[in-house]
């Protein structure tokens, strides 16, 4: 087991020491996959945490419990929702993008928007309570006050797009199955890993587990650091 | 848009009266400073004239305003001020922004805003790191920027230590001087005497007693003005 | 203002995202075929040689052939190349598939660790084995996944007159999943597992597993290509699937199956009959 261990750290460093070109198509694919998915959940969930924050209508409070459950969705009811939909006989078929590393990123956009909208909704909620008189004293209406509030609360914002994007990049459920996992087309780092698991290359997989994490973590510190900085600065 | 009148106004919330009838015209001119004990319901007194909160009884009427709607011409300043997470100058271009001034006029007036206040040099650093003494003095002149009729002042100086208190006095007198009408609350009886021209008492709720700041302190009509002004804690 | 920036990086990352997958404009048909194929590394290898002759890009996705099968009735493969005979068929008389020609071979293999509980290393009649298996209640782990080699397993049980559903749950587990993930776990529980030959060669995580049982000719396990038919799905590339499939049978394509070793073992045996062969050949 430690020896598995050892050779999972040394396969690992091996891949990245020589930069080996196949996995470094295979993180850009990855980046660009999940980066997209996060833009694009961002687009929606961040406009509907600050609506559901600021807003007061009647059946808010379902919308609210739906987006937490939802932050829960196993990614491959999402795969399978997506594959239903984009595949041939489904409704979305004529688009001919399943198997695309577009239909993946549909998939994981899917599959972030409510953790990007739940929890953005708890940030923005707490950030109006706080200057909700003030707004208004200004004059401001909802709309221009949820995107005040999306503005001022835009570090905090940052670390929740990034555990989205997080969850994007680690989930496999759902591109394994509207991405096909093809070799050089739709093969990502997460799909990789669970290629080469059952191909009992147990090491590699690993060590391509290892990759991942460590450039979650890496993303992570950045935008960690960056915030801390802006913290500093606008308080 | 002044006078403002206030006919039977009462608030309460989940059947707990907070304001209890008040009636009271307000017109321009003095300085008004609404004066009571913790609890009293300045705040939310205030907060009902300047229209964040709806009268659960009564009416609230800008009678110069033709008597409908909430008048943009007031601003307020409350006990903590809300910053937002931009540059001092950028606080204020955002009022400006939102009551309409035109874009190139903005940062014009926040400069010579920022001038009045003293915070010129401070123009660029983020509101939020600045001192609490400074973000009360940006929060004037965000709300003065506005050339509001009407200013309200919610406990301006609750906060504040004495130095950064005369300073903010010093500037609600200089906007007094160029013809705005002050509503104030506050505890601090000395500062309802340097900076009032009448009383409004409330305790309770209710609206107690009105008279100009000399007789007030002088000759209270009421007891409980009178307990107050000696410090002693009002009865519950 | 700020919105708008915000909104302008938004549209350059959309964009270079949305323009970068399939940027050089290139022909491809997507196969759905098996995990045994793929995973033994046997498509990597010959289709670098086809795309190199005709610049068309194959896209395998790789599923366990009732999987594979089903994927290609929706429509979603142009080209299905699996190995169980019986399902193939009756896809193609279900009207789904146009015709089907056989391609190669490989065989079954009883996998089981080395301490052999049921007694049956070195043998070659795999209903025997089952038999002994099914008698010791060693523990033994299948795909349950509708894929070839578990359809085959279980017409092998059947031969072998045994119901392996009375040892569930107790020596006969099912994974519901691949083959790799089911050698994975035959391989931590010590257990016995019929897997194909192809997988197995390739397959690094074996634990104490050897291979037990081999050689019976009923564990022979035929490879066979067909066209999803354009008549049931209109947007099929049947002339870039017929391509493919051209060339897979053809004397080119035979040679480069045969020419896929993983040491010195050679994993495909090309089968495809000289009469079946394309009339046309390519280039």
């Amino acid at each position: 087991m430690m020896n598995d261990l050892g050779r999972a750290f040394a396969e690992a460093f091996g891949l990245v020491a020589r930069l080996d070109p196949q996995l470094l198509d295979i993180v850009a694919l990855s980046l660009k996959v999940s980066l997209t998915a996060v833009v694009l959940a961002a687009l929606v969930g961040l406009p509907l945490g600050a609506v559901l924050a600021v807003e007061r209508f009647r059946g808010r409070q379902a919308v609210v419990v739906l987006l937490n459950a939802l932050m829960g969705l196993p990614p491959v009811v999402v795969g399978l929702l997506v594959y239903l939909l984009l595949s041939r006989a489904g409704p979305l078929g004529s688009l001919g993008i399943l198997f695309t590393p577009a239909a993946m990123i549909v998939a994981q956009a899917i599959l972030v928007t409510p953790i990007v909208a739940a929890l953005s909704r708890q940030v923005l909620e707490d950030a109006w309570r706080e200057y909700e008189e003030q707004l208004r004293s200004l004059g401001a209406r909802r709309m221009t006050a949820a995107i005040t509030l999306l503005w001022d609360t835009r570090f905090s914002l940052v670390t929740i797009v990034l555990a989205g994007f997080g969850r994007a990049a680690a989930e496999v459920g759902a591109v394994m199955i509207v991405g096909g996992n093809i070799d050089g087309v739709t093969r990502v780092m997460t799909t990789t890993i669970a290629l080469e698991t059952s191909k009992g290359d147990l090491p590699l997989a690993l060590g391509l587990g290892v990759i991942l994490v460590g450039l979650v973590i890496m993303l992570n510190a950045a935008a960690s650091l960056i915030r801390e900085a802006a913290l500093r600065r606008y308080g | 848009m002044l006078p403002l009148e206030l006919k039977d106004v009462c608030f309460g919330v989940n059947g707990k009266v907070i304001i209890d009838r008040v009636s009271v015209e307000i017109g321009a001119g003095p300085r008004t400073i609404i004066l009571g004990p913790n609890g009293a319901g300045k705040s939310v007194l205030m907060r009902l004239c300047h229209g964040l909160l709806r009268p659960t009884g009564g009416a609230i009427v800008w009678r110069g305003n033709g008597g409908t709607g909430r008048p943009r011409r007031q601003a307020m300043v409350f006990q903590r001020p809300v910053m937002l997470r931009r540059s001092a100058l950028a606080n204020i271009v955002y009022g400006l922004k939102l009551a309409g001034v035109a874009r190139t006029e903005r940062e014009l007036r926040a400069r010579d805003v920022l001038d009045v206040v003293g915070l010129t040099d401070k123009s660029q650093q983020a509101a939020r790191v600045l001192s609490g003494g400074e973000q009360q003095k940006l929060a004037l002149a965000r709300a003065w920027a506005l050339g509001p009729e009407v200013l309200f002042l919610d406990e301006p100086t609750a906060n504040l230590d004495p130095g950064a208190t005369r300073e903010l006095e010093a500037i609600v007198a200089a906007i007094r001087a160029t013809g705005t009408k002050i509503i104030m609350t506050t505890h601090n009886l000395g500062q309802a005497r340097r900076l009032g021209d009448e009383i409004l008492f409330l305790n309770q709720g209710r609206l107690v007693e009105r008279a100009p700041v000399d007789q007030f302190f002088r000759q209270p009509a009421s007891a409980e003005a009178a307990a107050f002004i000696r410090g002693e804690l009002p009865w519950s | 203002m700020e919105l708008r920036r915000s909104l302008l990086c938004a549209a350059v990352i959309l964009s270079t995202a949305a323009t970068a997958p399939d940027a050089p404009a290139q022909k491809f048909i997507t196969v759905a075929s098996t995990t045994s194929t793929e995973q033994s590394g046997l498509f990597k290898h010959i289709l670098l040689v086809f795309e190199k002759k005709t610049g068309i890009q194959v896209r395998v996705v790789a599923l366990g052939t009732g999987q594979a099968l089903d994927m290609a009735r929706r429509g979603d493969a142009d080209v299905v190349f699996v190995h169980d005979k019986v399902a193939e068929e009756k896809f193609i008389a279900e009207g789904y598939g146009v015709r089907r020609l056989e391609v190669m071979y490989n065989d079954f293999i009883l996998v089981g660790p080395k301490s052999d509980p049921a007694k049956i290393a070195g043998g070659k009649d795999i209903l025997a084995a089952y038999k002994r298996i099914a008698g010791a209640a060693a523990p033994f782990v299948s795909r349950g996944d509708r894929s070839g080699t578990h359809a085959a397993e279980v017409r092998l049980w059947k031969a072998a007159g045994i119901d392996p559903a009375i040892g569930k749950g107790t020596w006969y587990r099912e994974t519901g999943s691949g083959m790799g993930p089911t050698l994975n776990t035959a391989a931590g529980m010590n257990a016995y597992a019929f897997t194909d030959r192809g997988t197995w060669l390739s397959f690094k995580n074996r634990g104490e597993l050897v291979i037990v049982v081999q050689g019976d000719k009923r564990l022979f396990n035929q490879y066979g290509i067909m066209l999803v038919n354009p008549a049931k799905h209109a947007h099929v590339k049947k002339d870039l699937g017929q391509a493919f499939i051209d060339w897979v049978v053809s004397a080119d394509g035979q040679r480069a199956i045969a020419g896929y070793k993983i040491g010195a073992d050679q994993l495909f045996f090309p089968n495809a009959r000289k009469e079946q062969a394309p009339a046309r050949r390519l280039e």
